[in-house]
């Protein structure tokens, strides 16, 4: 047990540090790092609780996906960030105050939750069915009860990858492209001509 | 002995530093989404949170869900951002008015 809660701390704690130097960091790429980062505690946070499953698809589908992609985009845009910097501290002490208030507010809560709600009956976490793998667990509701929200959010990925392709894509005029149809089309009668020269004149044009 | 207010406590504080992030870096664009994923985490880390402690494994099947929308999210707002830097040649969003009128 004491274990276990040694483990919580030290997650939750570099999850938090790690969001909040995504926050601060000067550098894109580090805030790109830092939220890998905090990623992975959180990936940790679930394998703690019991959802094995889920923080595996966290660690595939953020850390190699969303964060590659973050960084990919950061080094392929040439910016001067320390001018997007400007107004930090402008908006540092609002910011501080909001977000001091959102926390306090929220953890209030979240323990009022946590001890008068539906959940304050169960002491200990249980994300699978007994006996059963978590990812057993999810898939026997996933594939039955949610089976058309599992397509939906199949559709949701397949429009946001097309969306991601049409803005990205570009016509660049004036590229040489191999057009197939017109090479079909050629003939002998189109694809050259007979030029007569004469002697000692050579070809002009 | 870690209860569900402790893991409601961090996602808590993780949400409210993807809240102060979008609040401070009101320029750019690119740490703007990081903070929007960092809010989508916390909210993730509640709902799975819930379903371990309520016994029940729809929490989890709706973090999958959200998980799959900050990918798509992810991926349309950086091609968004491409386009418009190649468009204007810079990332400050504070004056992105390209849009009006």
């Amino acid at each position: 047990m004491a274990l276990q809660a040694i483990a919580f701390y030290l997650m939750a704690t570099v999850t938090i540090l790690a969001g909040l130097a995504v926050v601060f960091a000067r550098n894109p790429v580090h805030s790109v790092l830092f939220l890998i980062t905090a990623f992975f505690s959180a990936a940790g946070l679930f394998v703690l609780i019991g959802a094995e499953f889920l923080a595996m698809l966290l660690i595939v589908v953020y850390v190699g996906a969303v964060a590659v992609l973050f960084l990919f985009v950061v080094m392929m845009l040439d910016v001067d960030f320390s001018q997007l910097r400007e107004g930090f501290a402008r908006y540092l002490p609002i910011g501080l105050l909001v977000a001091g208030i959102l926390t306090v507010e929220m953890v209030m809560i979240a323990i009022n939750v946590a001890v008068n709600g539906a959940a304050a009956k169960n002491a200990t976490p249980q994300a699978s069915l007994p006996d059963v793998s978590n990812a057993e667990t999810i898939g026997r509701v996933l594939y039955t009860d949610y089976v058309y929200f599992f397509q939906a959010a199949g559709l949701v990925l397949l429009v946001a990858m097309i969306g991601a392709i049409v803005l990205t894509l570009r016509h660049k005029p004036g590229i040489k492209r191999q057009s197939i149809p017109a090479q079909n089309a050629r003939t002998p009668k189109t694809g050259m001509t007979i030029v007569d020269i004469k002697p000692g004149e050579g070809i002009s044009e | 002995m870690i209860g569900l207010t402790h893991y409601l406590t961090v996602a808590a504080i993780l949400f409210t530093i993807g809240v102060f992030g979008i609040f401070v870096n009101r320029k750019n664009v690119i740490v703007i989404l990081m903070s929007i994923e960092l809010i989508l985490l916390a909210v993730n880390i509640n709902l799975v949170a819930f379903s371990a402690f309520l016994h029940d494994v729809v929490g989890q099947i709706f973090a999958m869900f959200v998980l799959t929308v900050a990918a798509a999210e992810a991926a349309v707002g950086l091609a968004i951002l491409v386009t418009f830097f190649r468009n204007r040649g810079d990332i400050a969003v504070d004056d992105a008015s390209v849009m009006k009128g």
